[in-house]
């Protein structure tokens, strides 16, 4: 088995680009799509999103963790992305890997293809990220002695677009934040923290991972599949 | 959101050791550490600039999360270097910001 592939999701100029999927695929029935965390939060999870993956393909679920232009290894640049293209990239990597299931983690929630069968493990709106963010980068701005406001830098960001505690996010993409809800629709089943015990991960300071975690969301996730 | 220690937010204004616990419980999710570690805590126990890893954007985390599970408003201005340095700090502006609510 190989566990990593590439593929190639589109770009908003219409082009396409080749980025990496983390896969694990025994050609078996339950496929599974999992859409990680965005930013940060991304970055803090990624070690537990392979355990996860892992414990899924100890318990039957093929999965697949399609790199999205802008994120993780890509090579194209996150200020021309936005939640339109990802949803896209999502949507198409649905169809390409062959997956009748998406497990969707906090900001990875908002994009989610509608009307699919989801697990949202904690789904996170956009408003709130975005806000962490602002507030991460006007905290960052005070200690180096310079004052900013959220409200202006947030305006400034929907025109000409922002750098964000190190994420350079365009106009587009901080629009969409600011009104993007998850779709939770009845084919989705939510998965609060409480059912794995333990912290949420993608709160830490510094990245970090916990097997039990991902032990007890893998079993939610392949009941639920398996069960289907 | 995440189902761990949050004050009812149906209760009249929280007891001082109630929003202590649910501070110290945000810290230990934050931090990544035990029950014992975070108990041991005191007013001095220094955080912001004091332990490395609490960036800013680690802190923004942690404000957030203190807005969701205290029920209480942070706005830009109440955040400064006194409020985050110390846990004493942060819990005098968290008890204050409860009585605000």
């Amino acid at each position: 088995m190989t566990l990593y592939d590439s593929w190639r999701p589109p770009l908003p100029s219409g082009k396409r680009t080749e980025e990496i999927v983390l896969r694990f695929d025994r050609a078996r029935e339950p496929r599974l799509l999992l859409l990680p965390p965005l930013f940060d939060e991304h970055n803090k999870t990624r070690h537990q999103c392979v355990e996860i993956m892992r414990k899924l393909d100890e318990a039957g679920v093929d999965s697949f963790l399609p790199d999205l232009p802008g994120c993780n290894e890509s090579l194209a640049p996150l200020e021309s992305q936005s939640l339109t293209l990802w949803r896209e990239a999502a949507h198409e990597a649905l169809a390409l890997f062959r997956c009748s299931h998406v497990l969707a983690i906090r900001g990875g929630a908002l994009l989610a293809p509608p009307r699919t069968p989801a697990f949202f493990y904690t789904p996170a709106q956009g408003k709130p990220l975005l806000r962490a963010m602002l507030r991460a980068r006007t905290i960052a701005a005070r200690e180096a002695g310079r004052e900013e406001k959220a409200e202006t830098l947030l305006a400034q960001g929907r025109e000409q677009g922002l750098e964000l505690a190190g994420w350079p996010l365009g106009a587009a993409m901080i629009r969409e934040l600011e009104a993007a809800e998850p779709a939770i629709g009845p084919e989705t089943r939510l998965i609060e923290q409480v059912e794995l015990g333990g912290s949420p991960l993608w709160l830490r300071a510094e990245p970090d991972d916990d097997p039990r975690q991902a032990e007890a969301l893998a079993r939610i996730v392949a009941a639920g599949m398996l069960a289907a | 959101m995440t189902g761990q220690t949050a004050i009812s937010t149906d209760a009249t204004a929280p007891s001082r050791s109630q929003i202590d616990t649910v501070l110290r419980a945000i810290l230990r999710d934050v931090l990544g550490l035990e029950e014992a570690q975070v108990e041991e805590f005191s007013g001095d126990t220094g955080l912001f600039g004091h332990l490395p890893e609490l960036d800013s954007m680690a802190v923004a985390g942690l404000l957030t999360e203190m807005e969701d599970r205290l029920g209480i408003v942070i706005e830009d201005e109440d955040v400064d270097g006194e409020m985050l340095e110390t846990y004493g700090g942060l819990l005098a502006f968290a008890e204050a910001k409860s009585v605000e609510s």
